[in-house]
């Protein structure tokens, strides 16, 4: 046995596993609710046990067909695609660049990047908003967008990353007369894909539960991300709780679905950017 | 121009190719970040509010706020989120990791169960939460209060519990990232420690206040700041929990962000609302340097 003790004779290690088991169970009760009630029909809302006694799909009819959930779906699912993408192209670039060449005002350039991390978005949301007004794009894709296409939080990650990237082979391409771009693409972003995997999870949930900046750049219905969607939805629907438990779990369920596809990317993502980051 | 780049050396070959690829994100990070952030700085000084030009009014907005008592409030609610929120999660989630640390049965699959809420979308969970609050017979709170014999609590609905009701799905999100972190700063402490200190005959509650709480100090740290700077900037949860997203009963639960989203994006007062920015970020500021001054004095 591992550190000497037998799980079935330690009554303290029982007692241990228990607790921390139970409260793991109390962590996802929101969650068990929340579907359960999305799944009862209008007379069984007030029914408060965990298994409706006649599950029905009607809500996520009724959501779907007539309210703008589908729309907001794709929505957030479109921004949140096209904004990962961009962010691991650009910041994989930079990263690889601050990290890689030797030029001057390198350090300056890393310093200005780093530095951002320390703005709040909360500042910025009054320029961004001027921008947009200025520019048109209020109200747009673009508009929910822009603020998010590169950050510094993955530039200042794939830096790190790069360091693993031994020099000797970047050279040994550039003899082979391969293009700098080539080499970035073929011969050193194949090697940071575990960092890239971090990075595309964590922009994607990013951008997939943003709340402030969507709720400010969008006016109309239609231009709605899910969770501004449902903030509105839910406050039209005030007291038909199955159907706000409805739109919860529409937009909860995909980040439920990428967390149990990629939990052991998550888990290593979370450590390695928060431990060193 | 070709001619011009084949006569250069390999290192200014690398310059021209770095300047090249930063182009665009260096673009980006000042017309989108830098740019902005000296903009916000001052629009603070300025009386603008969309519809006439701006007129620089020096430092008037910040007198303003001082003599405010909705933004002394308002200040006060945030470091109320963040003075009780900030040391309970981080107890609960030591708590939950040293044990789960122990524990080898199901590990991986209990920190998940933890960490879950951490991902998923606040603005939906906050509803989820507001639904348990409500009164008989539709909030599960209230029910189980009830069924044990106790009196109905009105939790959003009164000045002085809504704010802690708010705080409780606030601090259940954020519990399985800090778990994640600390169990990895616990594996991080090397066994022999632990073994010399076994040898020695030394009891568990002094293993972990000699040994483990000291070495976790960097980790401590860490999560000390990111989880005051989560609690400074909460948002999306009240909103969502309070009646219209304004932050009552009577502004009780309304933190900062909230107060600058509906000075500057309901009633366009850009100037005052760039004014508390500032104040919010000096104040993040000011929590960020502490921690790196901390971690350097050892």
């Amino acid at each position: 046995m591992i550190f000497g003790f037998d799980p079935s004779r330690d009554p303290r290690k029982i007692l241990i596993w228990t607790l921390v088991a139970l409260g793991g169970l109390v962590m996802i009760m929101p969650f068990a609710f929340m579907i359960s009630t999305s799944l009862k029909g209008r007379g069984e809302v007030y029914d408060l046990r965990l298994v409706p006694l006649a599950p029905t799909l009607e809500n996520y009819t009724y959501l779907f067909r007539e309210t703008k959930f589908v729309r907001w779906f794709l929505n957030s699912f479109s921004i949140a695609s096209i904004s990962t993408i961009s962010v691991l192209f650009f910041d994989s670039l930079a990263g690889y660049v601050l990290c890689k060449y030797r030029f001057k005002g390198r350090q300056v350039v890393f310093v200005a990047i780093l530095s951002t991390l320390m703005i709040p978005t909360e500042m910025l949301v009054i320029p961004w908003y001027v921008m947009s007004k200025n520019m048109g794009w209020l109200d747009t894709y673009w508009g929910i967008m822009f603020p998010g296409m590169i950050t510094g939080f993955g530039v200042f990650l794939m830096k790190q990353f790069f360091e693993t990237v031994p020099d000797a082979l970047i050279d040994a391409a550039r003899i082979d007369g391969l293009g700098e771009f080539r080499i970035f693409w073929e011969v050193a972003l194949p090697l940071v894909t575990p960092a890239l995997s971090a990075l595309a999870i964590f922009t994607f949930l990013g951008s997939w539960t943003a709340f402030l900046w969507p709720l400010i750049v969008t006016n109309s219905s239609s231009n709605y991300t899910v969770p501004v969607g449902l903030a509105s939805f839910s406050g039209e629907f005030s007291t038909e709780w199955n159907m706000i438990m409805t739109g919860a779990a529409v937009a909860t369920i995909p980040t439920l679905v990428v967390f149990i596809l990629l939990q052991k990317y998550i888990i290593r993502g979370v450590i390695l950017s928060g431990v060193k980051g | 121009m070709r001619a011009w780049y084949h006569a250069r050396t390999v290192g200014q070959k690398q310059a021209v190719w770095a300047w090249i690829f930063l182009a665009l994100p260096l673009f980006f990070f000042i017309a989108i970040r830098l740019f902005p952030t000296g903009y916000t700085t001052y629009v603070s000084l300025t009386d603008w509010n969309l519809l006439r030009p701006k007129n620089f009014i020096g430092a008037a907005n910040y007198l303003r706020l001082w003599n405010d008592p909705i933004f002394w409030q308002v200040f006060w609610n945030t470091f109320k989120y963040l003075l009780i929120g900030m040391p309970i999660s981080l107890v609960l989630s030591f708590l939950v990791a040293y044990y789960l640390d122990q524990v080898r049965f199901l590990q991986g699959t209990i920190r998940a169960l933890y960490f879950i809420p951490f991902l998923t979308t606040a603005a939906a969970m906050a509803w989820v939460w507001r639904w348990f609050y409500q009164p008989v017979p539709i909030g599960i709170f209230n029910l189980i209060l009830v069924d044990l014999g106790f009196s109905q609590q009105p939790f959003l609905r009164s000045t002085s519990q809504a704010l802690g009701s708010i705080l409780a799905p606030a601090i259940w999100a954020g519990l399985g990232f800090q778990v994640v972190i600390f169990l990895a700063g616990l594996r991080a402490i090397p066994e022999t420690y632990y073994e010399a200190a076994r040898i020695d005959g030394v009891g568990r509650w002094t293993i972990l206040k000699e040994i483990t709480l000291p070495l976790l100090r960097p980790t401590i740290l860490f999560l000390v700041v990111v989880s005051s700077i989560g609690f400074l900037r909460i948002f999306d949860k009240v909103y969502n929990m309070t009646v219209d997203g304004k932050g009552g009963p009577l502004n009780t639960t309304r933190p900062l962000v909230l107060n600058i989203y509906q000075l500057a994006f309901t009633d366009y007062r850009m100037g005052y609302a760039a004014a508390q920015t500032m104040v919010l970020f000096l104040v993040l500021l000011a929590v960020t340097v502490v921690q790196l001054r901390a971690l350097r004095t050892k």
